[in-house]
């Protein structure tokens, strides 16, 4: 089940006139569509090496000039952002691990259809995917429970994701025979053993699907830590990244004794250099682990 | 502890059945125990919460300590200018970025169907794929960069070709445009992975046959290929319809500023607003439910309508 499946190149039986235009447009539009896409992201990456007085006037749009490393200096020397990039390592790490460990069981569970109860679990699972209790009544649970601008509030009252759970048990219902199980039962294999010994090793795919959505999703993850986090030692790289690129904060800060002309003229090298620095890690994973979500989405189309 | 009771895949009916059926799954209900802890108190709980959008919640006081106020939460909100307001700045960003994101997945589906350089293919989807990845608070950042008058790159760009713009992200009237196109460029690629998968299920040789008929790509493509994407159409639809009054509140709240205000104040960012910042609680906790129910309301009624027309329902 991947999206590329090679058709086997037909026979040329005839290509006719009409085809030849649909295949100019084609590609034409879809090279057209892959400029759009690409050239802001070039464009980010040359404007956070260019002079920034030449990005300012509007001289900048396929090569740099005046190649400059100063906004990554200046960068590397901010220690909030590299607190941020910590803080959102730490949250990545211990956030997918609670993930895997709280969703995959479930999924397995919802996935048997011998286990009593599986019906009533299912819908305890599934319900507040359409119903949910909104943010203040949230906020307030969490409060309550004490968790407000701790570690703990960005990793786990919020691992449990109905849609991870769904998938992964679509994964199970299709990939594990039952037929596993009843051989490993009459082999005297329990349940928890059977879970660890073949559930698990067979079901690496999906392990690294929710991994990697769980990752991606802390990595980017701003509204749980607006909402919870206060404090500045606990805060992610996204919340550090809107205080500077949205709020303007460090600018002024980070540039004390500076004029304020040179501060404002460095705006562009810092902004368009946090931009590099803060997306950098995903999108240069990104390609070599493309075809794990690829396979998720497809596991979660198919409904089960 | 790996179960040691009677093992076997034979069903045995009745209460005893059952309880012989806990007893054999029990490490089963412990693996899954944390799961259902952590969603009672942090899922389920505030859905008892949402209590509070009828009472003049005080948090010293308690849930059931609070005043008991009935719908005036629910009044309070309708009778202000905020009402209309939110509602009509949700529904036209919301429905503008669904007008847009939704038939374009299905317009890169459809061309990738039909690319066989498959080189060309895998690298059109490996690109439109990319966006996807950027987090929301660095789009918002690139957006604003991009936008700002008179030294972005947009306007920098346009007036090459002495196009002038005013400052877009400060005008009302733009922030629609801004926000669903911007949501078109991160996020269509990535949706169309669940068109290029059902797509590939077609069998060539319908396309072989339609072929020899005489068919040529363009009427292959509709004939074939749109019809049998509509069931995954649909589907998408429906769900999609049911959050047709949420608009995503971290976009929308990172591209406000006091300018673009009118447009772009949503449900959501009043909600937090009401609630986080003036510590409204209860009139916050009002807006979310009647939110809330509207929404599943919609999800319902399309489903249903859905339902009618063709015969594919989410439920």
């Amino acid at each position: 089940m991947t999206a590329n499946v090679h058709f086997p190149r037909r026979r040329r039986i005839l290509k006719t006139r009409g085809d030849r235009v649909f295949d100019v447009l084609l590609y034409g539009i879809a090279g057209l569509m892959m400029l759009i896409t690409l050239y802001p992201i070039y464009f980010v990456i040359i404007a956070s090496i260019s002079d920034p007085a030449q990005v300012a006037a509007g001289n900048i749009f396929m090569v740099p000039i005046g190649v400059t490393l100063k906004g990554y200096r200046m960068l590397f020397g901010y220690s909030q952002l590299w607190v941020g990039y910590r803080n959102t390592i730490l949250y990545v790490l211990v956030g997918t691990a609670i993930c895997l460990a709280v969703n995959i069981p479930v999924a397995y569970v919802l996935s048997r259809r011998d286990v009593v109860g599986h019906k009533l679990l299912t819908a305890y699972f599934v319900i507040p995917m359409f119903f949910s209790g909104g943010l203040i009544p949230t906020y307030l649970v969490v409060k309550q429970f004490g968790l407000l601008d701790r570690f703990l509030v960005m990793v786990l009252p919020f691992s449990v994701v109905t849609y991870f759970i769904i998938v992964a048990r679509t994964f199970f219902k299709t990939s594990l025979p039952a037929e596993l199980w009843e051989s490993a039962q009459i082999d005297g294999c329990g349940n928890l053993r059977y879970f660890f010994s073949f559930v698990i090793p067979l079901s690496k795919a999906i392990f690294a699907v929710i991994a990697l959505w769980s990752a991606v999703g802390q990595w980017n993850a701003y509204f749980n830590a607006l909402i919870y986090i206060h404090s500045e030692e606990l805060r992610p790289l996204q919340l550090v990244l809107r205080n500077i690129l949205i709020s303007n904060q460090m600018i002024s800060n980070m540039t004390v004794g500076t004029a304020a002309a040179e501060a404002q003229r460095n705006t562009f090298l810092i902004k368009y250099g946090i931009i590099v620095l803060s997306s950098a890690p995903i999108m240069c994973l990104y390609p070599f682990v493309q075809k794990y979500f690829n396979q998720g989405v497809m596991i979660g189309a198919i409904k089960g | 502890m790996t179960g040691t009771g009677v093992k076997g895949t034979r069903r045995t009916g009745g209460l005893n059945g059952r309880l012989l059926g806990l007893y054999r799954n029990r490490a089963l209900y412990l693996l899954i125990l944390p799961a259902i802890i952590l969603f009672f108190l942090f899922t389920y709980i505030p859905m008892y919460g949402m209590v509070i959008a009828f009472t003049d919640f005080k948090p010293a006081l308690g849930i059931l300590g609070s005043k008991w106020v009935g719908l005036q939460n629910f009044r309070q909100y309708f009778a202000s200018y905020m009402f209309t307001n939110t509602i009509r700045n949700t529904l036209v960003i919301s429905l503008y970025t669904i007008a847009i994101t939704f038939p374009l997945p299905i317009v890169i589906a459809l061309m990738c169907n039909q690319m066989y350089a498959q080189r060309f293919k895998k690298t059109f989807q490996v690109t439109t794929y990319l966006p996807h990845f950027i987090s929301t608070v660095v789009m918002c950042g690139m957006i604003i960069l991009f936008l700002s008058p008179s030294v972005g790159m947009i306007p920098k760009m346009l007036s090459a070709f002495g196009v002038k713009i005013p400052n877009l992200i400060g005008t009302p009237k733009a922030f629609s445009s801004i926000y669903a196109w911007s949501e078109a460029w991160q996020h269509v690629g990535w949706d169309s992975i669940m068109y290029i998968a059902a797509l590939s299920s077609i069998s060539p040789e319908l396309y072989e046959a339609a072929t020899v008929d005489g068919a040529n790509k363009w009427q292959r493509m509709l004939r074939i290929d749109i019809p049998l994407l509509l069931p995954t159409a649909t589907i998408l639809f429906i769900l999609r319809s049911g959050s047709v009054m949420s608009v995503g509140f971290e976009k929308v709240y990172l591209l406000q500023n006091s300018l673009n205000m009118s447009a772009s104040e949503t449900i959501s960012t009043y909600v937090y607003k009401m609630g986080l910042i003036s510590n409204q609680y209860s009139l916050s906790a009002a807006i979310s439910l009647f939110n809330n129910v509207i929404n599943f309301a919609l999800l319902v009624v399309v489903n249903f309508i859905s339902g009618k027309l063709g015969d594919t329902t989410v439920f």
